[in-house]
């Protein structure tokens, strides 16, 4: 099987955010919550760059750790997921996320936290594949119809990748070599402790 | 952009001028045109070698929510570990520890009798608002302690036994009851604060209670104490420090938008697991000793009435002055103290 993983080559983003839109409309995500976001550094400065983040999927997930519920689980191809039935809007899976995925609907006057919302690889949840009941609760599943993430699948400067660790790593790693730089894979090192060297 | 995006870029750039100078020149901001698009000043490298401690890289985010701009903050593994690893062993290891103690205990000891035999008579210990706020409080914490403890160890313990459908709904009913009960001990805890803090006031007697081990390891000996003796005391701070702690951490957890950052829901949460496995040691012992390790010790909460006789023999400069004032009210101006 292969590991699912993200790449954003921030040499090519132009914050245009479609895939954060794309995400919104391909999931109907919940109102004021977002997936994915697309965070500029350096904004207006000289080396100005633009990272597409969302659940970067991690090996050994520090929010699947901290569950007090034990919600979350790993799929085959290594994507983090999660039972909304079993989530009870805890909170510490925000806490322990390094790149803050995990989103919590405001149910309630007082804003308490609903079940817990995040990326889920365009891969559904624990319900049955490309059920009613799967696409209410996590969106659709492109995975399941052959499909990688429409954020990816959408991207016009093709900066955002999604696939295979290996596969979409030889990808960048020949870009970097061919235009001679490179600001580096992104979260990887936090997310999968390695990252690519060329 | 923010203040510490800023800090970041700037340190990023004081780094490279240290380290990468003769390598890379760099452009100062007024030459900003002619700039290099493979500056490494934008590499995650760079980035993560300019964080320092707890920090995040941030930048800017055209999505109205403050948490956005946030894009990478590998400290908070660091929180991960500590409550998987020291939250979750400090617990196991303080309920087993007290359990164990209590049991030890309760081996050597037994259970403390009355000495003196009851008596038959009794004598008025605690009237209705302290009754009530001491069962307000014992109830909810005891709930609140509960569900808690099921946010920590329920995973490993409980899940197994009882399946996942089961375990999440009993875990989603068990936030709520721990979200609303907290509001209850809160009260609780308010009111036995007022009408007790005077009687827990540290004197003299108490450290003669403590160097005579309050009397618990030796069958006959009963130090003076009060209305309450310095364990009592202790167990009386214990709650307030630990209450207050648990109270306040508790509602900021509860209400993410006053507590600022999410460095600071993580501090809370440490605190307010540390202060509860702590506090939860000290009821289960309060709780033992209230119940089966004290004959006569129940009935100061349950009817309000104790014996006598377990009054003289646990709270002697009490009785002196229960039973003196209540001669002074009786005699009235009628009859003359001898002097």
């Amino acid at each position: 099987m292969a590991r699912m993983k993200f790449l954003c080559d921030a040499d090519r983003c132009i914050e245009c955010n479609a895939c954060v839109t794309a995400c919104k409309n391909e999931h109907e995500v919940p109102w004021g919550i977002n997936r994915r976001r697309v965070v500029t550094i350096n904004d207006g400065l000289p080396g100005e760059r633009s990272v597409s983040m969302a659940c970067m999927h991690c090996t050994d997930a520090p929010c699947a750790a901290v569950c007090p519920v034990e919600c979350f689980y790993t799929t085959a191809d290594g994507v983090v997921l999660h039972s909304k039935d079993t989530c009870i809007g805890c909170g510490y899976c925000f806490y322990a996320c390094p790149f803050g995925a995990p989103q919590y609907p405001k149910v309630g006057n007082f804003g308490t936290r609903g079940k817990m919302d995040k990326c889920t690889y365009c891969a559904g949840g624990p319900d049955q594949d490309m059920a009613e009941a799967e696409y209410v609760k996590y969106g659709s599943n492109r995975l399941a119809e052959g499909k990688l993430p429409l954020c990816a699948e959408m991207c016009s400067t093709k900066a955002l990748l999604a696939g295979d660790g290996d596969i979409i790593a030889d990808i960048y790693r020949e870009r970097v070599v061919t235009r001679g730089y490179g600001s580096g894979a992104w979260g990887w090192r936090t997310a999968y402790g390695d990252t690519i060297t060329v | 952009m923010t203040r510490l995006t800023r800090l970041l870029a700037i340190a990023a750039f004081a780094a490279l001028g240290a380290v990468g100078a003769p390598l890379m020149p760099l452009a100062p901001m007024a030459e900003a045109q002619q700039v290099n698009p493979t500056a490494e000043s934008v590499t995650e490298d760079k980035l993560f070698q300019a964080l320092r401690g707890d920090q995040m890289i941030e930048g800017r985010a055209s999505i109205p929510d403050p948490k956005a701009p946030g894009l990478i903050k590998p400290g908070n593994k660091g929180w991960a570990d500590t409550h998987t690893g020291t939250i979750r062993a400090l617990t196991v290891w303080t309920m087993i520890g007290m359990v164990a103690l209590l049991g030890i205990f309760y081996a050597y000891r037994g259970r403390i009798r009355i000495d003196a035999g009851p008596s038959g008579r009794t004598i008025k210990r605690f009237g209705g608002v302290e009754r009530f706020a001491h069962w307000l409080m014992a109830v909810s914490f005891i709930l609140l302690a509960l569900t808690g403890l099921n946010l920590v160890l329920g995973r490993s313990v409980l899940l197994p036994m009882i399946g996942e459908g089961a375990f999440g709904a009993l875990s989603a009913s068990g936030k709520i009851v721990h979200n609303y009960m907290g509001w209850a001990f809160m009260l609780g805890l308010a009111l036995a604060f007022v009408v007790w803090v005077g009687r827990n006031l540290p004197k003299a007697h108490d450290l003669t209670w403590i160097a005579m081990g309050g009397g618990l390891f030796k069958k006959g000996v009963h130090p003076p104490a009060g209305k309450f003796n310095a364990g009592q005391k202790l167990i009386f701070w214990s709650v307030v420090v630990g209450g207050a702690a648990l109270s306040f951490t508790g509602v900021m957890l509860l209400f993410p938008v006053l507590a600022g950052t999410q460095a600071d829901w993580q501090l809370y949460q440490l605190i307010h697991g540390i202060a509860a496995a702590l506090l939860t040691a000290v009821i289960l012992a309060h709780i033992y000793i209230g119940s089966i390790g004290m004959e006569g010790a129940f009935d100061a909460m349950g009817s309000g009435e104790v014996d006598l006789n377990w009054a003289r023999e646990h709270h002697s400069l009490w009785v002196e002055e229960v039973e003196g004032k209540s001669a002074g009210s009786q005699g009235g101006g009628r009859v003359a103290p001898a002097e």
